[in-house]
């Protein structure tokens, strides 16, 4: 009977073991592994670039987004963005009031573990919460407002490089396992992953656009895309790759979204943010 | 009487060629007219397929597409044209869930490490 239990509990331990290590959240060494593998893949590109994405790529793509930079389809965005911002609510308060330097140059700090609630808190929710707080109605994450007052915050953020904890909290590492996998998990009838376009084919053309690489490619959110004719979030854009892919998209701002913001902006800390950007 | 007994062999072969030719007929009619009821069991199906691919957060905007096209050809009573679709619509369904069940186990070799 000893004989047994022994063997028993020698099984278990065998299985189990390597299970956990396989599922060891260890977001340091993920980011290490990631750092290097798109230097190691593009050895001539200056860390600080990969946050421009198919800019960084090519070229002649590069020479019509700085003439484009001259003036830029998102300034319009900006200067809305500006007035949405110092615009006071009807109690008389403001977006200032909801966030830490009165919301100026805030942007590398999202998203973030929120304790109280337990979950990934990315800067278009803080923006709704704050929205809420004052008695004010929610924006939709899809539309240009939305996409104006992020724009205007990114600005005041540019260059500050980004600035995401993981905390040491089990809740917070298991948000940053799911963005992980999120990014990871093939889908939609294309049977594709964000990693089979930003990790395997950054570089490469699908179709007439440039794929830009997985590192660095949240920090030039949101984006004006000369595609959409308008800006967008990061819900638009995430919503967009699904679509593409013939996935059903999530709602907007849904756990997984921010689950996989969450992880990919960890990815890119330290590499300073570019927003708004500008996109073919 | 061999003519007879031939003739009578002959027209047992016609009859039984006949027979199979009614027979084969009516299946295949059978087959290729799908009834209303038809429609309903296979796209009975297509949803409770769609609905898992749902639950798991992983459908495929063809399956509702093709969901969408047999209604529309049940509406204008083109029912083998439904069923095909919504056969279509259960397949699609069925590959999201098997994709979603199969990714569970295989998108951490696509880590990088």
């Amino acid at each position: 009977m000893l004989r047994k239990v022994l063997f028993a509990v020698a099984l278990v331990a065998g299985t189990v073991q390597p299970l956990l290590a396989d599922n060891a959240v260890n977001p340091q060494a993920d980011f290490k592994a990631f750092r290097k593998y798109f230097t190691e893949r593009f050895p001539k590109l200056p860390l600080n670039d990969f946050v421009n994405g198919p800019y960084s790529m090519d070229e002649g793509l590069r020479k019509q987004w700085q003439a484009k930079e001259e003036f830029p389809p998102y300034d319009f965005a900006l200067d809305k963005g500006k007035e949405m911002f110092a615009k006071p609510f009807k109690n008389g308060k403001t977006y200032a009031d909801c966030f830490p330097n009165k919301g100026i140059g805030v942007r590398q700090m999202y998203p973030m573990f929120d304790a109280k609630s337990g979950e990934v808190i990315t800067l278009d929710i803080a923006i709704n919460e704050c929205r809420q707080v004052n008695g004010e109605a929610p924006l939709d994450y899809l539309k240009d407002d939305m996409a104006s007052l992020t724009a205007y915050m990114a600005f005041t953020s540019r260059g500050k490089p980004m600035d995401i904890k993981i905390l040491n909290d089990p809740r917070a590492l298991a948000a940053y396992k799911k963005g992980e996998e999120y990014f990871y998990t093939r889908r939609g009838q294309f049977n594709m992953s964000c990693a089979s376009c930003h990790v395997q084919n950054p570089g490469n053309h699908i179709r007439t656009e440039m794929l830009a690489p997985a590192l660095g490619i949240m920090n030039a959110l949101p984006i004006y895309r000369s595609e959409w004719g308008s800006m967008g979030s990061t819900s638009r854009r995430l919503t967009t790759c699904n679509s593409q892919i013939r996935g059903v998209p999530l709602k907007p701002e849904a756990e997984e979204y921010r689950d996989v913001e969450y992880f990919l902006s960890y990815m890119a800390n330290g590499l300073p943010i570019s927003g708004p950007g500008a996109r073919p | 009487m061999n003519r007879t007994k031939g003739a009578i062999r002959m027209r047992a072969r016609a009859l039984i060629h006949v027979a199979v030719f009614l027979s084969v007929g009516a299946l295949a009619t059978s087959a290729l007219a799908a009834s209303a009821d038809d429609f309903k069991m296979a796209l009975a199906k297509a949803e409770a397929a769609n609905k898992q691919a749902a639950d798991i957060k992983n459908q495929w905007t063809t399956t509702g597409q093709a969901i969408a096209a047999a209604k529309k050809a049940a509406d204008a009573g083109k029912f083998d044209e439904a069923v095909a679709h919504a056969q279509q619509a259960e397949a699609l369904a069925n590959g999201s869930v098997a994709q979603a069940k199969e990714q569970e186990k295989l998108w951490p070799d696509a880590v990088i490490r």
